[in-house]
C-alpha cells in the first residue's frame, strides 16, 4: 500500500473514475488549466483533454445547474466548488433541482452528480470562507453527504460517490489535504457510502468525530489512554445516510459519548446524533451526551481567536473527562 | 372510575403482607387479571392480580414495605383521572414511614462509609416519603430535592434489585452513576457484620426484624401449647424390617429414593385410618373426623418451618408419597408453596432424626389433633427371647390434644403404628 496525501488520493480517485467511465467529467473554477485551486485535479486536463476537464466562469449557480442538466442527460458530472462557501450561491440548483429531481419526475431522472470541494475552516480566511456546511445539506432528503478524514477514505468514498446514482455532497477539508496515510493500490478499491468506521477501539467513552476532528479525537484518545481512559473513536464518514447503528452499538458498550465537530452547535449534525442516541440508547447512558463544537460565532480573522473558535485536542480531552466523571 | 388496589388476603392466616416486587410501575397500563405485584405473605410469595383496567396511577406501598389486609396500596385509574379523593384514604405518611423503619431490614446498608454519610447530609435530598418505589425506576421528587440518577445506573439498579435510596451518587450534584452501582454489585454479598447493643452486666444483644413467617410461627404456636391441653406418649420401635424394606425397594429402582420418613408417613396414614378418633380435630362444639389422612410434613426452611401436606396419604403408594414430599419440600424451601398446599392437614409428622435427636416432643399445629415426633434410628442392644441382640431402634413421641384424644385412644393408635412399622408387610395385608 502506498502512503500518499489526501490531495493525491482524491486525484487518484478522479483519474481512475475518468478512465473507467467516459460519462464522468470534471467541471469547476480553475480545475483544468490551473490544476485546481488546491491541486486536486492536477494533470487531469493533460491526461483526459478539455472535453472531460472543464474550466468554468465564476458562476456557481450556473455551472451547478449545467451539471444537473448534464446528469439528467446521462452524464456523471463531478462539480468542484473552490470551497463549499461558494456553494451557497448554488444552493437553488443543489437543493431544488439535484436533490428533488428524482422525486418530482416520478422516478424518471436520476441525478448522478458529485459536488465536491473543501468545507470548514482553512487558515485565516475569515468569516465568509471558513464555514462548515454539512448540516445544511444533510438536512435535505435526496442528497447524500460524505466527509472523509483519511487518504484511504477519501479515495474509496469519492469513487463510490462518483458511481452513485444520486447527488452526493463530498466535503473535503483544506487543512487536511496534506495529511498522509496508506491507500490500497487496487483500482477497484471503494468504500460504501453510509458505513461508519471505528478509527480506534475503546471501552470507556465513545468519541464521534468527522473530518477535521477525527485526527484531533485520535490524539485526544492517546492522551486519555495515558490517563487510564479508553476511548473509542467513530468516524461516521457519511453524514447522510448516517450509520447510527455503529454509534449506538458503541454507546451501549461505553455508556458515554462526546461528539466532536468543527461546525456550529445549533441545529448541527452533533445535535442530530445526540438526539438519536437519546432516543435509541437512553437506558445505556451514564452521562449526558457532550458536544465539542465550533464556537457559535462567525469565524474570527485573528489567528489567536481563530484557534479558540475551532475544537482542539484539549477541549476534547476535557469533555471526555467530564462525561467519565473524572474531574 | 379509579380502582382501589388493597392488600389482599392471599393465605388463610395472613394478617399483613409485604410488597416483594411491583411488576408494574406507575404509568404502566394494566388490565384485569394481569399480575400487578408479588407479595410476601406469612408463608409464601404470591402474585397479586389487577382487579381493574387502566393505568397504574399511584403506588402507595413501596417494595419491602408492609401493609395490613385491606389497606389501600395502589390506585388504578384513567391516565387523566383525578384520584385525589381515593388517595385521601391512604394512611397518613408518618405511619407508613414508621412502619418502614421498623419492619424492613435495610436492603443495601453497605455504602455507609463515614465521609459519604457526611456528604449525604449536606448534598442529598431529604428522605424520600412513603411512595418511593424501591426499584428506583422512577426517582421520586420529594419536596425540595430529587434523586438524580443516570439512565444507565437506574436500569442497572433495577436489574440488580438495588434500592437507589440506599446509595449516595458520586457524580455531579450527587448523581448516581454506573460506578456507584458497580461498587454495590461487586461488594461481596456477605451479610453485614451484626452490630450488638452493649449493656452493662449482661450479654450484648442485637435486634433483627422478625420475618413474616417467624411472626406467624410465634402467633400460631402460642395458640397451641397454651390453650391446647397436650399430653405425650412415647414408644420405641424396632426398625430393622422397615429399613430392610426400604433397601429392597430402592434396590428395585434407585430412582424411587424412598426414605424412612416416607415409610413413616405411609404407616402413620394407615394407622390413622384404623383409628379415626386420632384422625380428628376439636372444633367449637363439634369433633371433626376426617375421611382421609392428610399428613403434614414439617420442613425446615431458611427463616422458619412450614408443613406441606401429603393429601390422602392413606391412598397413595410409597413411591407417590416419596416423590410428592420431595417436590413439596423443594418448593417450600424456595417459598413457592400455594396456601392450599400447607394448610388443612389432619395430622403431622416432624422428624429430627437427621440431627441425631433421640427423642423430642413436638407442638401440635392446631386444629390438628396430634403430631408425631420422630427421633434418630440407632443400633441398640435389646432383649429378644431372653437373648441380647442388636436392633435398629427408633423412639417416637406423639403429642395429643386431650380434647379429642384420650390416653388410651392415643396409645392404641401408637400400638398400631408400631406394629405396622415393625412389620411393614401389614401395609400390603
Amino acid at each position: 500500500m502506498a502512503i500518499i496525501t489526501i490531495r493525491e488520493a482524491l486525484n487518484q480517485a478522479l483519474r481512475e473514475e475518468l478512465a473507467r467511465d467516459e460519462k464522468v467529467f470534471l467541471m469547476g473554477e480553475e480545475v483544468a488549466e490551473y490544476d485546481g485551486a488546491y491541486k486536486v485535479t492536477k494533470g487531469l486536463l493533460h491526461e483526459f483533454g478539455n472535453k472531460r476537464v472543464i474550466d468554468t466562469p465564476i458562476t456557481e449557480l450556473g455551472f451547478a445547474g449545467l451539471g444537473v442538466g448534464a446528469a439528467m442527460a446521462g452524464l456523471r458530472p463531478v462539480v468542484e466548488f473552490m470551497t463549499f462557501n461558494f456553494s451557497i450561491l448554488a444552493t437553488d440548483q443543489i437543493i431544488n433541482s439535484a436533490a428533488k429531481m428524482l422525486y418530482m419526475s416520478g422516478g424518471q431522472f436520476n441525478i448522478p452528480i458529485v459536488f465536491r470541494g473543501p468545507s470548514g475552516s482553512a487558515f485565516q480566511v475569515s468569516s465568509q470562507h471558513s464555514q462548515a456546511l454539512e448540516s445544511w445539506y444533510a438536512y435535505f432528503p435526496g442528497l447524500k453527504v460524505v466527509m472523509p478524514s483519511t487518504p484511504a477514505d477519501a479515495k474509496g468514498l469519492l469513487k463510490s460517490a462518483i458511481r452513485d446514482d444520486d447527488p452526493v455532497i463530498f466535503m473535503e477539508q483544506e487543512r487536511m489535504y496534506g495529511q498522509k496515510g496508506e491507500v490500497p493500490d487496487d483500482p477497484d478499491f471503494t468504500i460504501p457510502l453510509g458505513v461508519a468506521d471505528v478509527k480506534r477501539e475503546g471501552t470507556d467513552v465513545t468519541i464521534v468525530a468527522r473530518s477535521l476532528t477525527v485526527p484531533l479525537a485520535l490524539k485526544a484518545a492517546e492522551q486519555l489512554q495515558e490517563q487510564g481512559v479508553s476511548c473509542e473513536v467513530i468516524d461516521p464518514r457519511t453524514i447522510r445516510p448516517l450509520d447510527i447503528d455503529t454509534i449506538i452499538a458503541s454507546v451501549k458498550k461505553t455508556n458515554r459519548v462526546v461528539i466532536a465537530e468543527e461546525s456550529h452547535p445549533i441545529c448541527g449534525v452533533g445535535a442530530e446524533i445526540s438526539a438519536e442516541i437519546m432516543e435509541r440508547a437512553f437506558d445505556y447512558l451514564d452521562a449526558p451526551v457532550k458536544r465539542v463544537s465550533g464556537v457559535d460565532v462567525p469565524m474570527p480573522y485573528a489567528k489567536n481567536l481563530e484557534n479558540l473558535a475551532i475544537p482542539d485536542v484539549n477541549r476534547i480531552v476535557a469533555a471526555v473527562r467530564e462525561v467519565a466523571y473524572l474531574d | 372510575m379509579a380502582t382501589k388496589v388493597i392488600m389482599p388476603k392471599l393465605s388463610p392466616t395472613m394478617e399483613e403482607g409485604q410488597i416483594s416486587r411491583w411488576l408494574k410501575k406507575e404509568g404502566d397500563k394494566v388490565s384485569m387479571g394481569e399480575p400487578l405485584a408479588e407479595i410476601d405473605t406469612d408463608k409464601a410469595t404470591m402474585e397479586m392480580q389487577a382487579l381493574g383496567n387502566g393505568v397504574l396511577r399511584k403506588i402507595l406501598i413501596g417494595e419491602g414495605q408492609s401493609a395490613p389486609l385491606g389497606q389501600l396500596i395502589a390506585v388504578i385509574g384513567e391516565p387523566d383521572e383525578d384520584i385525589a379523593a381515593v388517595l385521601s384514604e391512604a394512611p397518613a405518611q408518618p405511619q407508613v414511614q414508621e412502619q418502614k423503619e421498623t419492619d424492613v431490614p435495610p436492603k443495601v446498608p453497605d455504602v455507609a462509609q463515614p465521609q459519604l454519610q457526611e456528604q449525604k447530609e449536606t448534598n442529598s435530598p431529604p428522605p424520600v416519603p412513603d411512595v418511593a418505589p424501591a426499584n428506583g425506576r422512577q426517582p421520586q421528587t420529594s419536596g425540595s430535592g430529587r434523586m438524580i440518577v443516570s439512565p444507565l445506573a437506574a436500569r442497572m439498579a433495577a436489574e440488580a434489585g438495588i434500592d437507589l435510596r440506599s446509595l449516595q451518587g458520586s457524580g455531579p450534584g450527587g448523581r448516581i452513576i454506573k460506578r456507584d452501582i458497580e461498587a454495590v454489585i461487586s461488594k461481596p454479598k456477605a451479610a453485614p457484620a451484626p452490630s450488638y447493643v452493649q449493656q452493662a452486666g449482661a450479654s450484648a444483644y442485637r435486634d433483627e426484624p422478625a420475618s413474616q413467617i417467624r411472626q406467624t410461627i410465634a402467633k400460631r404456636l402460642v395458640t397451641s401449647l397454651g390453650p391446647v391441653p397436650h399430653f405425650f406418649l412415647t414408644t420405641e420401635i424396632e426398625m430393622d424390617r422397615a429399613a430392610e424394606m426400604r433397601k429392597g425397594i430402592n434396590a428395585l429402582d434407585p430412582d424411587l429414593k424412598i426414605s424412612i420418613n416416607d415409610i413413616i408417613i405411609k404407616v402413620a396414614a394407615a394407622a390413622l385410618i384404623q383409628h379415626p378418633q386420632v384422625n380428628a380435630s376439636y372444633q367449637e362444639k363439634v369433633v371433626r373426623y376426617y375421611e382421609h389422612a392428610d399428613v403434614g410434613v414439617a420442613v425446615a426452611i431458611e427463616d422458619g418451618l412450614i408443613t406441606p401436606v401429603v393429601r390422602a396419604a392413606d391412598q397413595k403408594s410409597l413411591s407417590q408419597i416419596a416423590a410428592e414430599v420431595r417436590e413439596l419440600a423443594e418448593r417450600a424451601r424456595s417459598k413457592r408453596l400455594k396456601p392450599e398446599e400447607y394448610t388443612g392437614a389432619t395430622f403431622s409428622v416432624s422428624n429430627l432424626g437427621m440431627f441425631g435427636i433421640d427423642e423430642f416432643t413436638a407442638v401440635i399445629n392446631p386444629p390438628e389433633g396430634a403430631i408425631l415426633a420422630i427421633g434418630a434410628m440407632s443400633a441398640k442392644p435389646v432383649v429378644r427371647e431372653n437373648e441380647i441382640v442388636i436392633r435398629q431402634m427408633m423412639r417416637v413421641t406423639m403429642s395429643c390434644d386431650h380434647r379429642v384424644i384420650d390416653g388410651a385412644t392415643g396409645a392404641k393408635f401408637l400400638q398400631t403404628f408400631k406394629k405396622i412399622l415393625e412389620n411393614p408387610l401389614y401395609l400390603v395385608v
